[in-house]
């Protein structure tokens, strides 16, 4: 699954990023904020129009916006626990 | 006396760097840019404990010293001292958010392997406690190897501290103790770091998220900021009023003082129809920027901003920009120039274009002037519908045009001189904070002190050199002494052009010195009819939009104001866009474009309002 298929307030873990698909820049702008393989991330808010974008999630402390193409290359997997708890809250 | 000690600030974006150097340095600030590029330089002064002075600058926000854009280049240039004419820093100050260390430690770490004196803020413990975050900042000092001082800079708590560890911070050598680190091993230490420094942490909802559910709710939000707009502009119109009013009752008072004082002649007609009929009219309109500012400054502060960006962001991607385009174009409401200038932060070069070339069709506050003189006079203060004037809903719907116009010109720029790929956007959304009044009142000085210093510089100028065209060659007897004018007869030839979109005479003559500002057309119109009264004390005494009111028609005053929604009516912006585009050919472009719209709907509004009986 990739990133942009999470549901909000659904925690997963970056598997993989097909770097090669982003514009170098934007890579490198993702890498500095965190956003790379190992990273723990959480959709936090979605946009309302065209396939709501833009997408919000959670590194950490941050919440960082970015597009569906962004999120689109990055491979998560789902972490079970986490996930659970959210929809208990 | 000493050289002043040269103190870099350093961090994060959002990691309250600002507020810190607010704090250390208060209204003692110079604001510059950078040679050669226009990333904003800001300094300023104070003394350490020891009574050794300091020079403090503010390095623009960067997440690391490999740079992405202008911004993070003069950060990464100046802390290595590889930026030409800038001094190299004695101590650099790195600014951490203590509730987000993790990521602001990888950038942190960078820095201290340049082996400089180096202190370290941790900033914003307060708002860590308020996520339930309770940190240890001897254990980052340990783990650092420099000291590390816990502050508050909106509370002004630890700075004292902060300069005391600035005038002891020792010699460090490159390197010292550490290899150089990758990217990737770098933020494995910054977790641990962060890991290791943390006390106690309680998962608590935190607060920021659950604001985010409201104003970044897909229906809430954008009916939130759309609101937001709406009180910005009816708050810019409505409570201005009764400072504008002083002012103006002020201008008016020293004028007469001025004509008590002189005897009759050429001195005092300079005096009270040029320099206080010019100026004045312009500085008059002071409030409302000032109340513009105060929202787009607050807005910044507290967070919300970036959230404004995030909703917009689709709204954006349809033309062909980013959410980041917002930004630049909310700014150049108040002013294009800050706004051209805020276009440094998006990293596409085609789209940084596009928002620099659409930035003018933003209603500045310059146009304001104009706008608001024109729609007193000529629309009726009533109400329409429950507490929505009239007279602010047709200041709305300009505002609107002009918004509607640069999504349609960025559309067409983007799939023609401007084509490239479709840009992203990758933004951190900061944590909301309630802004100090503090930092609020020196952005809002500053803003305010920029644009007197246009008023006293450029419009004073420009109000001169109009009245001299106005008042030579004098008249002869019988004859109107615009009539006669130099600039009479210049207008007479721009009359001719303008003619058929509706302008007279007189607003030919405004478009003149209104070149170099917008809002000099009003003082220029006030200078015009002015001297047209000539000693008719009756005429005098009118005031501009009354006067207005017996030369104009409905349909020239509302021509009037769509030519100011689109026309290129600033020399300063026009050149801020030759700057930051490195050449003529796109603020030429910006020109001519812009003209011809101003042109086509001036037009197309005058013969519609006359087609409907107006």
């Amino acid at each position: 699954m990739t990133l942009d298929h999470l549901a909000i307030g659904q925690r997963a873990r970056i598997v993989a990023v097909y770097w090669s698909s982003l514009v170098a820049e934007e890579a490198q702008r993702l890498r500095a904020l965190g956003i790379e393989e190992g990273a723990s991330v959480k959709v936090s808010n979605r946009g309302i129009f065209g396939g709501r974008d833009p997408i919000a999630i959670t590194v950490g402390r941050m919440t960082i916006a970015l597009r569906r193409v962004h999120a689109a290359a990055m491979q998560v997997e789902v972490l079970q626990v986490e996930a659970m708890q959210a929809e208990v809250q | 006396m000493s050289k002043p000690r040269k103190v870099a600030l350093v961090g994060n974006p959002n990691a309250g760097k600002s507020a810190l150097f607010n704090s250390l340095t208060g209204a003692r600030q110079k604001i510059a840019n950078y040679p050669g590029v226009t990333v904003e330089r800001k300094s300023g002064r104070f003394v350490l404990p020891t009574g050794e002075p300091v020079e403090m600058t503010d390095l623009p926000g960067s997440y690391s010293l490999d740079p992405t854009s202008p911004d993070e280049e003069v950060t990464s240039k100046v802390v290595r001292g590889l930026f030409p004419g800038e001094a190299v820093p004695d101590v650099l100050v790195v600014v951490l958010d203590a509730s987000n260390l993790e990521q602001h430690l990888v950038f942190a770490q960078e820095i201290l392997a340049l082996g400089k004196p180096t202190v370290i803020a941790l900033n914003m413990l307060d708002l860590a406690e308020r996520d339930g975050l309770v940190l240890d900042p001897a254990l980052l000092e340990q783990e650092l190897g420099v000291a590390v001082v816990p502050t508050v800079a909106v509370r002004r708590k630890g700075l004292d501290r902060l300069a005391e560890a600035i005038a002891s911070a020792p010699r460090r050598e490159a390197g010292a103790g550490q290899t150089q680190l990758t990217a990737t091993e770098r933020r494995v230490a910054a977790h641990a770091m962060a890991q290791g420094a943390i006390l106690s942490e309680t998962p608590r909802h935190r607060l920021h998220a659950r604001i985010d559910r409201l104003l970044l709710d897909p229906w809430l939000g954008p009916l939130f900021l759309f609101a937001l707009l709406f009180v910005i502009f009816q708050a810019v119109f409505a409570w201005a009023t009764p400072f504008a009013d002083a002012l103006e009752a002020g201008v008016v008072v020293l004028s007469d003082m001025a004509s008590a004082a002189l005897p009759p002649g050429l001195l005092r007609d300079f005096i009270t129809q040029g320099m206080f009929a010019g100026v004045g009219s312009v500085v008059v309109f002071l409030p409302q920027i000032v109340i513009l500012f105060a929202f787009i400054l607050f807005m910044e502060a507290s967070g919300y901003m970036a959230r404004a960006a995030f909703l917009m962001d689709r709204m954006m991607a349809g033309v062909g920009l980013s959410g980041r385009s917002f930004i630049p174009l909310l700014s150049s409401f108040a002013c294009a120039i800050p706004g051209i200038m805020a276009t440094r932060s998006i990293a596409d070069p085609k789209d940084r274009l596009t928002t620099i070339l659409i930035a003018p069709l933003m209603t500045c506050s310059a146009r304001l002037p104009v706008y608001a003189v024109i729609i007193a006079a000529f629309i009726p203060s009533r109400t329409v519908g429950a507490g929505i004037g009239l007279q602010g809903l047709v200041l709305f719907t300009l505002y609107v045009a002009g918004i509607i116009g640069a999504m349609v010109v960025a559309l067409v720029l983007r799939s023609s001189v401007t084509k490239g790929a479709a840009s992203g956007f990758i933004m951190e959304l900061p944590k909301y904070q309630m802004p100090r009044l503090g930092d609020l009142l020196i952005g809002l000085w500053q803003r305010a002190w920029i644009f007197l210093r246009r008023a006293g510089t450029i419009i004073f100028m420009v109000t001169v050199i109009l009245w001299l065209l106005l008042s030579f060659p004098r008249a002869a007897e019988g004859e109107s002494q615009v009539d006669a004018s130099f600039a009479g007869k210049m207008a007479n030839g721009l009359a001719v052009v303008v003619e058929p979109i509706g302008f007279n005479r007189d607003m030919a003559l405004a478009l003149i010195p209104a070149m170099a500002a917008r809002e000099v057309a009003v003082s220029s119109l006030a200078t015009t009819y002015a001297v047209d009264a000539g000693n008719d004390e009756q005429a005098q005494a009118l005031a501009l939009g009354d006067r207005l009111k017996t030369q104009w028609t409905l349909p020239m005053a509302l021509s009037f104001l769509a030519w100011f929604v689109f026309a290129p009516q600033c020399l300063s912006t026009i050149a801020v866009a030759r700057r930051e585009t490195n050449g003529w050919k796109w603020p030429l472009f910006m020109l001519a474009y812009l003209f011809g719209l101003a042109y086509i709907f001036a037009g197309i509004t005058y013969w519609s309002a006359i087609a409907l009986g107006l």
